[in-house]
């Protein structure tokens, strides 16, 4: 029984940071409904960038910075914001319609550059970003049951930014602006907005979650050129789980796969992604508008 | 309207480009089944190779090029070809020239099921739920013990065999399903049925406006497409005879077919062909740049895509007119 509380702890907190993958994904779908097939590429792009910051590049006179991961994240974040803008207004607004070939291929195109680029920069080996010895503490709640105290902080920043995000989105001028462009893009444009503009802004905040994202996913575990096609389906899966338009619907769809996937690891390791899918699969069926639809 | 129909008129379906290419195409087909006896066993290889591309990129453009509907799950179908061919044949003992069909059979029936998935899924989201079925079913095999988990099996009912025979009617299979994949995706878009698809990806709405029966017509196309990537899958692995999870239903399979489609031309038939025959030079002689021809690939593709959508055959057919597999009716007035 103890063993069963512990699974779905941990699985709800493995959600946290599942929540945080999606976040960004669910802005970029909310506001342009552009499918980004390389957003776990771009996740992991993150990580190895708040890798190269603080551990230089390995094989080149690029030695890194040194600084601990909060400056670094605090350095990484407005790169991220920055690059997400300038990839928006570069290429990706060119590809928006009612075709979705274009941004897939584009989207995906990227996917394998960022994978062939990482792997040519850093090899195959698994790296990780060191938590300075917090990633060993844990919290005890009870006799058999621990917290680690990074997965619980992973926690509480996915909370805090969907909070955030459901306050910019619902309540700030430019979350009417993103609203807005979402509903109707014509009226916007009569209305003075450049719709280009505000596309590249929803996607300069995405890829600060993303960045964020990346960060923490290097600090929690080892990170691989190859891991971003698996974030990117947990991403995906946690946003239609939870309803198009809702960021609380992505943290709930987050937290209610990594509960599924973990409940899966319990049975079997090779089982808990798999069970995971599953999961998504069945909720398609019986909720294909996930628990909390705002938008269509 | 009395007048306009007294008019005598006929309706053209056929090119001189297409009735050159139909006399072409199959003296090529003679000259090609030809091959063992005056080819080398490299030339038999690479045409078998070049073959599961076209195939399978043939199907992936049948399903977006004409349907609309943009899957990147395809390599779902392509390993259940390739891992239905290992039960049949290894398991099961049946002939292993007779399981390739046997296998694309039931990947098209296990897409029955799962279009009931990914149909309520509409466009980007379709795309990336087809990605998470064709994720399942390579977990599904990568936990399947008898079959080797994740570290996957041989084929050794091949043994028996001896290699000419084995090589030489794997190339005879190749050239057959190449001609009835083809032949399949020809006919379909000729027929009343072809009409009903492109109507369905320029319109659904007007589409289903006109009676066309929108969810039956993305049903069977679906099916048929996973069928021929069964097909792709199963005659891939009774060459190589060796199959894993991770490389049968590798997403690598999918972005091969874009890249092949885009750059010969979407929505052509001509064009997967060409694209296949350039695909097989490109990673013949760059492969061995490794991840640096892999990002050249994703850099074309992406430029393709926005710069020069039309692709190699498409241009061509734009700028001569050529058509050697006439889809269009064009209407003819009779001069009195």
């Amino acid at each position: 029984m103890l063993n069963w509380i512990d699974t779905i702890l941990q699985g709800i907190i493995l959600g946290g940071l599942y929540a945080l993958f999606a976040l960004g994904q669910s802005l970029i779908l909310g506001v342009m409904r552009l499918t980004n097939v390389a957003h776990g590429d771009f996740i992991i792009l993150g990580s190895f960038a708040g890798y190269a910051l603080i551990s230089g590049i390995p094989g080149t006179p690029l030695t890194g910075l040194g600084l601990n991961p909060v400056i670094t994240m605090l350095i990484l974040l407005p790169i991220a914001a920055s690059f997400g803008y300038g990839l928006q207004r570069g290429v990706l607004n060119g590809t928006l319609g009612a075709d979705p070939m274009p941004s897939l291929v584009v989207t995906f195109g990227l996917s394998i550059i960022i994978q062939n680029l990482l792997l040519e920069l850093f090899s195959a080996d698994p790296r990780s970003i060191s938590a300075l010895g917090v990633e060993t503490k844990s919290l005890a709640l009870g006799e058999n049951i621990h917290i680690g105290i990074l997965p619980l902080i992973i926690f509480v920043l996915a909370l805090a930014a969907t909070a955030l995000m459901e306050w910019l989105f619902h309540r700030t001028d430019l979350g009417r602006a993103f609203r807005a462009t979402a509903d109707d893009i014509d009226t916007v444009r009569l209305m003075g907005v450049n719709h280009r503009h505000v596309y590249a802004l929803a996607t300069a905040i995405a890829f600060a979650l993303i960045g964020l994202a990346g960060m923490l996913q290097g600090l929690r575990t080892v990170i691989q050129p190859a891991d971003g096609p698996g974030l990117l389906l947990y991403a995906f899966e946690a946003v239609i789980i939870g309803g198009l338009g809702s960021f609380w619907g992505t943290f709930a769809g987050g937290v209610l796969l990594g509960v599924a996937q973990s409940i899966g690891f319990r049975f079997d390791p090779g089982w808990g992604i798999l069970i995971g899918h599953v999961v998504f699969l069945v909720m398609l069926m019986i909720r294909p508008s996930g628990f909390f639809p705002k938008t269509r | 309207m009395s007048t306009a129909a007294s008019v005598p008129y006929t309706v053209e379906r056929a090119t001189r480009a297409s009735r050159v290419a139909a006399v072409l195409g199959a003296a090529l087909v003679v000259l090609a089944v030809s091959l063992p006896w005056w080819g080398t066993n490299v030339a038999m290889r690479s045409v078998v190779e070049i073959s599961c591309y076209l195939v399978f990129a043939s199907m992936w453009n049948l399903l977006a090029g004409y349907g609309g509907l943009v899957s990147i799950g395809q390599q779902g179908f392509l390993g259940l070809g390739g891992y239905f061919l290992f039960i049949f044949a290894q398991k099961m003992g049946v002939n292993p020239f007779v399981s390739v069909p046997l296998a694309a059979l039931v990947a098209a029936a296990i897409s029955v099921p799962t279009a009931q998935f990914v149909f309520r899924l509409q466009g980007g989201y379709f795309a990336v739920g087809t990605w998470v079925v064709a994720e399942v079913f390579r977990l599904i095999f990568a936990n399947v013990s008898a079959l080797g988990g994740g570290s996957g099996t041989s084929l050794t009912a091949m043994v028996g065999i001896p290699k000419a025979t084995r090589e030489m009617i794997t190339y005879w299979m190749a050239l057959a399903i190449v001609v009835f994949a083809v032949g399949l995706v020809y006919g379909l878009l000729r027929s009343r049925f072809g009409l009903a698809l492109t109507a369905i990806r320029d319109s659904e709405r007007a589409a289903e406006s006109q009676g066309i029966d929108v969810a039956r017509v993305k049903l069977i196309v679906y099916v048929l497409a996973a069928f021929g990537a069964g097909l792709a899958g199963a005659l891939y692995y009774l060459s190589n005879l060796r199959i894993s999870p991770d490389v049968a239903f590798s997403v690598n399979w999918t972005a091969f077919s874009i890249f092949i489609v885009l750059i010969g031309g979407i929505g052509t038939i001509e064009g997967p062909i060409l694209g296949a025959l350039l695909f097989w030079l490109l990673n013949n002689y760059l492969s061995d740049y490794g991840s640096w021809y892999l990002i050249g690939l994703g850099l074309m593709a992406i430029v393709v895509i926005i710069k020069w959508p039309r692709g190699i055959w498409g241009s061509l057919s734009h700028r001569f007119g050529w058509q050697l597999f006439p889809v269009q009716r064009t209407l003819r007035l009779d001069k009195e």
